[in-house]
């Protein structure tokens, strides 16, 4: 089937608790997003079948739209006039995704391209060994014995390096003898993707332990990081091991028009997809109730002594395994602390009190905030798992480490050395942010200040959420159109916030921060923003306006201290914030409860 | 969604608990179907394999990887002893000679020619599964466990500390919102499974250790008591393996609250007789709740008492718990559910029921917040 013959798309994302099911139709205006059924999953007992949760989410979806769908339990293939559809595509994360064990020789090298690989893939990475990881062998073997990963990706060496440390690597794997966490008679699938010249050594050493798969080295010189076989053999035996092996995926994937993918690595490809055609430099953020997920697609600096521009994209994903809203919230006091979590609370508060709250929003995790405090209670504990998370994700979103470069005399002084972080706050275009905390917030204006309190953006960025997560479905939709998940994206899927203005770096409480001038249908409105403070005028969504911006002295919007700025501000559904509070952020804790009411005041974004 | 409540906990008087009794690998299984078993017998039994040592021999040797086998001593399979040499150079010189000794009692397992270190493992290591209820053997699974039946009292919890523990169940509070405190117990206590009120204090559950008591239920406890008690704070509801005494049950939640009367009557009445009880808790996909079973006195093979079918959802008169600010932890009935969507104090718009007090007062709050009592 080509794109023309794609008219009517139904996409499905298994996910743990529900399966949602979006309707997707070629209209005058382009593909748009029509429809949309979801259903609880059903691959736990006692149904212990994928598909009856996909079939009752496609029911809702015949019932919303008036279109038949199912034939009984079969998809009507291709559409014509109200009824069938042209393809059937789907992710999954049920079952708990895909969870990988990864190994590489030198912790912050091979291991470290090895955890992007996985990661990449939409696996959630629960270990990384290696030879230099201060674990003494007997403990690395118990570790390996003790996990049960879907699979293990091995790396190690350059090519043409030496093969005994990664061979010794897998000698722990094959003395652990791990067992994949599904399937109890199969033998444990391991990707080995290291030194070129160990290959026989590791076929000797795991052939007859594991189900092992040779693909090419991730990291086969110092300087350049090959991930793509190793993350496409990893995606093969995600749809023959463990998709095959949970309770109906088998009837799933011969119902499929394309391959089933991991629901992150659907979102990681949406996001890169889009930042790629679209030249921007984007940071995704998912916040589950078990996880967070950070992507981020950025244009890296280009190397020393080479022109500007000619730097390389480069895609990024993390997963926080346990930083998320329900199922997760305790670790996120566990990780912070509570004072972390206190200071974004407009109102004192008993310090048990809130660890009983937190604890009870844990055990029974579907519960909502009824009171408005119980709201900003579970917000400020967002804005702490989003900061968290965002730091993990920096500090694996670097350049390669290991590689030795020439230095000039004044590049010695510089702090700056490989393993630098690529995301440059100043660089960011565009954050999107998605989960029931974000998306669900009751006023946009409060899913807008929790993206800014986390993240930090300086410079101008423009912000906006996922509507009602349809990005896993635009993923594998982009993997046979690429052009009309796009289209979905940018109209249905975002809900445009607007865009933040903010300084780089510290400013000076009580002062002037910066002045505007905003531009917009041939009227300009004038402001002042003071330091320590925020600014909301209103631009709706579509609406372009030019901001001329003319910080105070050592203040810097981008250009320089103190160097006025003209350029493009977009609209959204809260508008542009003006933001003078400086970066990092610092709460002032003598008058935190009046400074934060103001804050939010600013943006209307509680009731009074 | 039909999804709009919290499924509630079990609590009841009779039915038919099975339990999986499972080997963490394939072992044998030593009772027979039908026999009859107390919580304590032995009903499986495997090897785990023993740990493993390294010993980089070409390190400790000075030689290279390929020349392994001229220096090897013992071969894989070979016993060896802690201290006994595995490898050596013979040199002509006899003072020049060095040695590479085992660091424990076990076997070879490998010997590697590439990275030139050979991997020890010491004997398997016996692991016993216990029956942890009184009932019957009423499935063989060869080779990998048992199923073991009874009948009698069910009652979960909402979370626990600590792992699996028999005993006699009593109680030392008068009513289900009372808060016990360390002078309740008393010695004669030990091994006991004791059922407080509303709330047990840190001070309460010291007491509890000296005396030996082997279960705690009670409505709630206060996170900042069990972060002292863990020495961390439990960051995610994934617990059964921590290594405390007695274990701890909550049957409502965080802070103080009053046990559920049901769930209280049931225990009270059931005062003197053994039980089990597991603290186990797992809140993810496939969830698993803390667990107290008292299995009936007279009959614990052959009768089978169906589970009540899973209720279809919110209906009018059901007795249900608040389990969200305001009114935490208050029990009442569903007087009705209003149609549509409806926006609550947080402009949070969901789906919403009507709960009357048993003091006759009503209010509104989220399907989501409430929680069915069931039986």
């Amino acid at each position: 089937m080509t794109e023309q013959d794609l008219n009517v798309i139904v996409a499905t994302d298994c996910g743990s608790t529900t399966t949602k099911a979006i309707l997707i139709e070629r209209t005058d205006e382009g593909y748009r997003q029509t429809f949309r059924g979801e259903a609880p999953t059903t691959v736990e007992a006692p149904f212990e079948d994928v598909t009856r949760g996909v079939l009752n989410a496609l029911t809702e979806l015949e019932e919303l739209s008036g279109r038949r769908i199912l034939d009984g339990e079969r998809i009507i293939t291709p559409a014509h006039d109200n009824e069938g559809v042209d393809i059937y595509i789907s992710t999954s994360s049920a079952g708990g995704g895909l969870q990988m064990m990864v190994a590489g020789v030198v912790k912050s090298m091979t291991a470290e391209s090895a955890q992007r690989a996985a990661l990449g893939a939409g696996a959630i990475v629960m270990d990384v060994l290696a030879s230099n990881d201060q674990r003494a062998p007997h403990e690395k073997i118990e570790r390996i014995r003790t996990l049960r990963p879907d699979m293990v990706l091995l790396s190690g060496g350059t090519d043409g390096g030496t093969v005994r440390h990664v061979v010794e690597l897998a000698e722990f794997l094959a003395a652990a003898n791990p067992r994949p966490r599904l399937g109890a008679s199969f033998m444990l699938p391991i990707v080995y993707a290291g030194n070129k010249d160990a290959q026989a050594a590791i076929k000797e050493t795991l052939g007859d332990k594991a189900e092992l798969h040779i693909t090419d080295n991730l990291r086969p010189v110092l300087e350049r990081e090959n991930l793509a076989p190793a993350r496409d053999e990893i995606h093969d035996l995600f749809l023959k091991h463990v998709m095959a092996q949970a309770p109906g995926y088998k009837k799933l994937m011969s119902w499929v028009g394309a391959p089933i993918m991991p629901t992150p690595a659907a979102v990681g490809d949406l996001i890169q997809h889009v930042a790629q055609s679209r030249g921007l430099n984007i940071v995704g953020v998912d916040i589950g109730g078990a996880t967070t997920d950070i992507f981020s697609d950025f244009l890296a600096p280009p190397p020393k002594g080479e022109p500007a521009g000619e730097g390389q994209r480069v895609f990024n994903r993390s997963v926080s395994a346990n930083l998320g809203m329900s199922y997760s919230i305790s670790n996120v006091l566990a990780e912070t602390g509570l004072a972390n979590i206190m200071r974004w609370l407009p109102f004192d508060m008993d310090e048990a009190d809130l660890r009983d709250r937190i604890k009870n929003k844990m055990i029974r995790p579907t519960t909502v905030p009824h009171l408005l405090e119980e709201l900003k209670i579970e917000q400020a504990i967002a804005r702490e798992a989003l900061r968290l998370a965002f730091e993990q994700h920096k500090q694996l979103a670097v350049g390669l480490k290991g590689v030795q470069r020439g230095r000039t005399i004044s590049e010695s002084f510089d702090e700056s050395s490989s393993g630098d972080t690529l995301i440059t706050m100043a660089d960011l275009d565009v954050l999107v942010g998605s989960g029931g905390v974000l998306s669900h917030a009751p006023r946009r204006s409060q899913a807008m200040m929790m993206l800014i309190d986390a993240f930090g953006p300086q410079g101008i960025t423009r912000l906006c959420v996922d509507s009602i997560f349809m990005m896993p479905h635009l993923g594998v939709l982009a993997q046979i159109h690429e052009a009309a998940a796009i289209e979905v994206f940018e109209h249905d899927c975002l809900i445009y916030l607007g865009t933040c203005v903010s300084p780089m770096g510290k400013v000076k409480a009580g002062g002037r921060c910066f002045e505007y001038a905003l531009t917009v249908d041939g009227q300009t409105r004038n402001g002042a923003v003071a330091a320590g403070e925020i600014v909301l005028e209103p631009l709706t969504v579509g609406q372009v306006a030019t901001v001329r911006l003319e910080p105070a002295r050592g203040v810097d919007l981008g250009d320089g201290r103190g160097r006025a700025i003209e350029a493009e501000v977009i609209g959204g559904v809260v508008g542009v914030v003006f933001d003078g509070r400086g970066r990092p952020l610092e709460i002032p804790q003598d008058n935190r409860s009046e400074t934060l009411t103001r804050w939010a005041q600013a943006l209307d974004a509680y009731p009074a | 969604m039909a999804h709009t409540y919290t499924p509630g906990l079990r609590v009841t008087e009779r039915t038919t608990v099975r339990k999986e009794r499972r080997l963490p690998i394939a072992g044998k299984v030593i009772v027979e179907q039908g026999a009859a078993v107390r919580a304590e017998d032995v009903v499986a039994r495997a090897e785990l394999p023993g740990d493993v040592a390294t010993v980089n021999v070409v390190n400790q040797l000075a030689i290279m990887p390929g020349d392994l086998a001229r220096y090897m001593v013992k071969a894989e399979g070979d016993t060896v002893a802690k201290d006994e040499v595995i490898a050596e150079t013979r040199p002509f010189l006899k003072f020049l000679r060095s040695a590479a000794r085992s660091p424990i009692d076990g076997t070879v397992e490998t010997i590697s020619h590439v990275t030139g270190q050979v991997l020890l493992r010491t004997a398997p290591r016996p692991v016993d599964v216990r029956a942890y209820i009184d009932g019957v053997v009423a499935e063989v699974v060869p080779g990998e466990g048992v199923i073991v039946e009874t009948t009698g009292a069910f009652i979960q919890g909402i979370l626990g500390i600590g792992g699996e523990v028999t005993g006699e169940l009593t109680t030392v509070a008068d009513s289900p919102d009372v808060v016990i405190a360390p002078s309740d117990l008393s010695d004669d206590l030990a091994g006991k499974l004791v059922v407080a009120g509303a709330l047990i204090t840190s001070e309460v559950y010291a007491r509890a250790g000296q005396l030996g008591i082997a279960a705690l239920i009670c409505g709630g406890f206060h996170d900042r008591d069990l972060r002292e008690l863990l020495g961390y704070d439990l960051g995610v509801a994934i617990t059964g393996h921590e290594d405390v005494q007695p274990i701890l049950i909550m049957t409502e939640g965080f802070g103080k609250i009053t046990m559920a009367q049901a769930t209280f009557d049931l225990l009270s009445a059931h005062a003197g007789q053994r039980a089990s009880a597991n603290g186990a808790t797992q809140i993810r996909a496939g969830v698993l709740r803390p667990e107290i079973i008292i299995p009936a006195a007279e009959s614990t093979a052959g009768e089978k008492v169906q589970a009540p079918a899973a209720p279809a959802g919110l209906m009018e008169g059901a007795a249900v718990r608040i389990i969200r600010q305001p009114d935490f932890g208050r029990l009442g009935v569903v007087k009705a559910l209003p149609p549509g969507i409806e926006a609550i104090e947080s402009e949070v718009k969901v789906r919403v029921v009507q709960i009357e007090f048993s003091d006759g007062k009503v209010v509104t709050v989220p399907r989501a917040n409430v929680e069915a009592i069931e039986s």
